[in-house]
């Protein structure tokens, strides 16, 4: 067993930074697929029978191929309203939250201006959305900066109040004349547009780019610098005129508004209404993604199409298999469980 | 809006409050030896996944009891192994701990959703007896029940007038002076741990064996959140956490009331007050919650290399 902080001799080939990550994500990946396996065995299923038809219906078909990519826009988007904060050494557990509160600030929008074109509603439902988690994560992000109450535990809490006002909203005032857990579909123009006949839609442009703009706004601004400089020392950083408070209510209302987004694009893009309950540990994954990714926009765009492999692959199982649905959560967490415990292939990466 | 209505409620109040006391009480454990727990969502169901099926094929509550306290201790020794012995991230461990738990649960309990089960017995509270039978049937509880104020006794007896609990407090408040002063931090998580998630399972069986009496995937809706919150509202305080479970249970009963005096409350909005009430409580004390939380809560202990 290694020892953390213990420098591991490597092999030539292994130099290469990324090659060691991409084969200790494999060999965590295949680690994970045995446990699961077992248990796959245990309940008198074939692993290998399943192993393959969760490969061929993801990626083996271009439909599998599409489920994939829709399945990775909240998780992008979630992610990075995680890994954001995370730079400034705030823990956003609350992405599920401002994600439920973006989606009801923005079906708000889809439901009042159903009349406007899609050229003006869209962005209109957007900057809705990331009002909505922005003003979700401020209360947290406030009471952090001026040192009342530690933003795991409000996030934490307000995690479990923002499902509870969309229920009321919807249950109240928005569901549609035959149901009563959802709002009427949404108009066209509320849509976001999908590309090539399948369901992915313009949120994984929106990721993408999100991710892009993160890694070079990290990288290249004042700002990005000085995120850093509080994230690796936050009073030496406040003794060197750096206004501490302020970054820390900004990012975290920055990381609320980006997961505020996450919940609009899913109303708009994915379900086209706004249902009680819908994400479903999305932003809950989002924190996971973020975590195993070390926070980085390319480990968070290779995480979450891993997670989505094997989410997307989970409604086979289901389907073909007999297994229930939350079997799959299994799957992901012995990956997860795997990427935690860092086995000890290759020196523990510290993130 | 009758007395018999109003007994009822109370009476249901009671039962949903007391799986939850008994969660509480092993997160205030996890916690007062450094560890938040975020997973319990996942012990809980798969405690009373586990026991429910095991009543359910041995046809002895008792026993499916057991299984539920065993495998809540089991399951929070995964939780251990990754933040202790791995030094994982302790909030990422729970969150995977949770899914595992929902995963976990809904294969074991696949092929019982919707069996009938033996229940705890129940009995009446003594001095009850004299009363009409429609109000007794009322007041019939299970032993659980009877036993969670006196548990949240022991618990409070445990850590704060025995040396395993000042050794828990100890490795909780600051690892390293407690290595220091001849303790195995890491052995005492184990041991907390173990005896936290022993106390989750409690409540999870009491969930599902002795009070709901049937096995639906998911069924726990949010207990184990509910139980992180009311230890901080409890501040870390075996007690106070019966005040916690109490209050919640208040809420319970409350909204049930309105509702079927026709007031018009969304039972959505009823549904935020513990959270919202936690989330005040925290904001009230302000500056002096040093005195209350675990110091090293969270801090993964590396030990001396």
């Amino acid at each position: 067993m290694l020892k953390t902080g213990e420098v591991v001799p490597r092999f030539p080939i292994f130099q290469n930074k990324t090659v060691i990550q991409i084969i200790r994500y494999l060999y965590m990946i295949l680690l994970a697929l045995l446990l699961f396996g077992v248990i796959l065995f245990i309940s008198g299923k074939n692993p290998l029978q399943a192993y393959k038809d969760i490969l061929t219906s993801t990626l083996g078909s271009a439909y599998g191929f599409s489920e994939v990519l829709v399945s990775m826009i909240p998780m992008l988007i979630t992610a990075l309203a995680v890994a954001l904060p995370a730079r400034v050494g705030l823990i956003n557990v609350g992405g599920e939250g401002q994600l439920y509160i973006g989606a009801a600030f923005a079906t708000f929008g889809a439901l009042t201006f159903s009349n406007l074109p899609a050229w003006l509603l869209l962005p209109i439902m957007i900057l809705l959305g990331m009002l909505g988690g922005a003003l979700w994560a401020f209360i947290p992000g406030y009471l952090k900066a001026i040192g009342l109450v530690n933003e795991t535990i409000t996030t934490l809490l307000l995690n479990s109040v923002a499902p509870k006002i969309v229920g009321f909203l919807i249950f109240g005032f928005w569901h549609s004349p035959k149901d009563t857990i959802k709002t009427s579909t949404f108009v066209d123009a509320a849509r976001l547009p999908t590309f090539f006949g399948s369901r992915i839609h313009l949120g994984l442009v929106i990721g993408l780019v999100l991710l892009v703009l993160f890694w070079l706004f990290m990288k290249y601004t004042r700002w990005g610098l000085e995120m850093r400089a509080i994230g690796n020392n936050a009073q030496a950083a406040r003794r060197n005129g750096i206004p501490l408070k302020k970054y820390l209510i900004i990012v975290m209302c920055v990381g609320g508004a980006i997961a505020g987004l996450a919940g609009m694009s899913q109303v708009s893009g994915f379900y086209g209404v706004l249902l009680l309950n819908f994400s479903m540990s999305l932003g809950f994954m989002g924190f996971m993604i973020s975590w195993m990714a070390g926070g980085e926009p390319l480990g968070i765009v290779l995480m979450s199409f891993v997670v989505s492999v094997i989410i997307t692959g989970g409604n086979l199982l289901q389907l073909t298999r007999g297994l229930p649905y939350s079997v799959i959560n299994l799957l992901l967490a012995f990956t997860l469980f795997v990427v935690l415990a860092r086995p000890s292939l290759f020196k523990g990466k510290k993130s | 809006m009758t007395l018999l209505a109003i007994l009822g409620v109370i009476s249901s109040a009671i039962f949903s409050g007391t799986s939850l006391l008994y969660t509480t009480l092993g997160e205030v454990i996890d916690e007062r030896s450094g560890i938040v727990n975020l997973g319990l969502e996942g012990v809980l169901l798969v405690s009373a996944s586990s026991g429910f099926a095991i009543t359910s094929l041995s046809g002895s509550p008792w026993l499916g009891i057991l299984v539920a306290v065993l495998a809540g201790g089991l399951m929070n020794m995964i939780l251990g192994y990754l933040v202790i012995t791995r030094k994982a991230n302790q909030l990422a461990s729970g969150l995977a701990l949770m899914f595992c738990g929902f995963g976990l649960s809904a294969l074991i309990g696949k092929s019982f959703v919707g069996v009938k089960i033996n229940s705890l017995p129940r009995f009446l509270l003594p001095g009850l007896g004299e009363l009409p039978r429609i109000y007794t049937s009322l007041f019939k509880f299970d032993p659980l029940i009877y036993l969670v104020i006196p548990m949240a006794f022991f618990v409070w007896w445990l850590l704060f007038r025995t040396r395993w609990g000042l050794g828990v407090r100890a490795v909780g408040e600051n690892a390293d002076i407690a290595y220091a002063s001849g303790r195995n931090p890491n052995r005492i998580r184990y041991q907390a741990l173990f005896a936290g998630g022993m106390l989750a399972g409690l409540g999870a069986g009491q969930l599902a064996i002795a009070y709901a009496m049937n096995w639906t995937e998911y069924m726990t809706a949010g207990r184990g959140f509910i139980a992180v919150a009311l230890v901080i509202f409890s501040k870390w305080h075996p007690l106070r956490a019966i005040v916690g479970a109490l209050l919640f249970s208040a809420a319970v009963a409350f909204q049930l009331l309105l509702q079927s005096s026709g007031v018009q409350i969304s039972p959505f909005l009823l549904d935020t007050i513990p959270y919202l009430l936690t989330l005040i409580v925290l904001i009230a004390w302000g500056g002096n919650r040093k005195h209350s939380a675990p110091a090293s809560l969270g801090r993964v202990y590396l030990g001396t290399e």
